[in-house]
């Protein structure tokens, strides 16, 4: 363990809920140990902030291990800090020097509306998931494990599009609010695999139909997201989708395709 | 839930955008026949207006081919106008300024820009050259018009050169973004092939902005 501490300038986006008035705040933070990680920092300032009876700032947090994606916000302008495969949980404080002033805002777009502070509402994310993003299996026992035969470089490229823990920086980074790389990584892992083959049509539809709806933006394929996506997702998936909405676009017929039984 | 699939392609954000790529693409065919065309200035006034003499003589088919191209204009502009507005309104305003210098360039930025530029070239273009002095002339006995009179006499002023130039230059940002990326919208993006495709954008938007350029600049030095 280091013995140095660090004592950091924040400027917190600070808004009492979504119809208030919000502005950025300065906070002086004290005694941060670098090997704390970003959210243990804000943990630092809020224990600060509750001893002299201020309100705490409000913040997302769940796992702090870099796999459920709760931890968003915008630090210096870039989704979970802008390092290369990392949450915001898993950026550390030995990233920053002593004296430096750090930015933090909330994940901005008009999909996801503000709550409090840095905390959002990323459920139109979870509105895309359900329209489409899962496969129906029948029930019963569990098939042999290798009676599917799915090639290696298949099931890695699946594999990489289901790295997405549905965090919204690609949202959040994106300049126009698109949640495009988040439903094209859903769409492109189901349709690589045969178990999400059969309902790829419908789910193409259905899941875009919702993006739209929802108020996220159209992709102009600027790559901010590939650039800021914590798990690496590659715009790849992106081009998938659009051919397999394409695809389903101008095949699909309701009527001609039953999925699943009564 | 989705049930007619064509109807809704036509107002959903992937199918509307994939209409902007294949207009895009079009009109960078277009370019590429215009460009052919714009090098016959070189061969000589006869070689250029008995290009364009033909392609006045189509007669109706001609009136096709033009009506054909202005609706692929038109339709890339409204849909890239309204698409515009809708990302306008659904991006987060921040305080801060949030690139991470990986993802966006400038001609991806530029796009509306270099856009509404090249919309009021057009629009300009069409005026002063097409719509613009008429003389005559005789080449191999046939009466034409003299469009390589009116083509020179136009570049004759620097200014209007300069916008040309300016203009093409705009026009070569917007299709090196464009180029690739109507590629990644068609869903035509592999690992194997896409550096490829981004490499082959590129040399179109300087050999197409380039290569008009060129011919306007020869056009000024050679005057009337």
């Amino acid at each position: 363990m280091s013995s140095e501490t660090m004592t950091l300038n924040l400027k917190i986006w600070r808004q009492k809920n979504a119809q208030a008035e919000g502005k950025l705040v300065d906070y002086r933070v004290e005694n941060v140990s670098p090997d704390m990680s970003f959210l243990e920092m804000i943990d630092v300032l809020n224990e600060q902030l509750v001893r002299k009876g201020e309100d705490p700032i409000a913040f997302d947090h769940d796992c702090r291990e870099g796999i459920c994606g709760m931890c968003s916000m915008m630090i210096d302008g870039k989704a979970h800090g802008g390092y290369k495969n990392t949450t915001t949980c898993q950026v550390h404080m030995r990233l920053y020097k002593n004296g430096d002033t750090i930015v933090i805002e909330p994940f901005r777009a008009q999909a996801f509306p503000l709550i409090k502070d840095l905390a959002v509402d990323r459920g139109a994310i979870d509105k895309v998931m359900m329209s489409g993003g899962y496969i129906s299996a029948n029930t019963g026992n569990a098939p042999d494990a290798n009676a599917m035969l799915i090639p290696k470089p298949i099931a890695d490229e699946a594999m990489d599009a289901a790295a997405c823990i549905g965090c919204g920086a690609c949202v959040a980074s994106c300049p126009n609010g698109s949640g495009m790389l988040f439903m094209g990584a859903k769409i492109s892992q189901l349709a690589l695999l045969p178990q999400g083959e059969p309902e790829s049509p419908r789910r193409a539809l259905n899941m875009v139909h919702t993006h739209d709806q929802l108020g996220f933006g159209n992709c102009t394929n600027h790559a901010e997201c590939e650039a800021t996506c914590p798990k690496g997702i590659s715009i790849e998936h992106i081009a998938r989708m659009n051919r397999e909405y394409l695809k389903a676009a101008f095949t699909y017929h309701e009527k001609n395709r039953s999925e699943g039984g009564a | 839930m989705v049930t007619s699939a064509v109807n809704h392609y036509f107002k959903s954000s992937i199918g509307r955008k994939q209409l902007i790529a294949i207009t895009g693409l079009l009109l960078c065919g277009f370019l590429v026949g215009h460009l052919t065309g714009n090098f016959l200035l070189l061969a000589g006034p006869d070689a250029f207006n008995l290009y364009a003499h033909k392609l006045a003589s189509l007669g109706p088919m001609l009136y096709l081919i033009e009506a054909g191209l202005a609706l692929i204009f038109l339709s890339h502009l409204a849909l890239a106008v309204k698409l515009n507005i809708e990302n306008m309104k659904a991006r987060g305003k921040y305080q801060q300024k949030t690139k991470t210098g990986r993802g966006t360039t400038f001609a991806s930025q530029t796009m509306p820009i270099t856009g509404v530029v090249l919309l009021v070239f057009l629009i300009l273009h069409l005026c002063s050259l097409k719509f613009g002095s008429y003389y005559e002339t005789t080449v191999g006995g046939v009466l034409m018009r003299d469009l390589y009179k009116t083509t020179l006499e136009y570049f004759a002023s620097p200014v209007a050169t300069g916008w040309y130039v300016f203009a093409m230059i705009c026009a070569a940002v917007h299709t090196s973004h464009g180029f690739a990326s109507a590629f990644q919208t068609m869903g035509w993006n592999h690992g194997k092939y896409f550096k490829n495709v981004k490499r082959l954008g590129l040399v179109y938007a300087i050999f197409v902005g380039g290569g008009f350029a060129f011919v306007s600049i020869w056009c000024h030095m050679k005057g009337v």
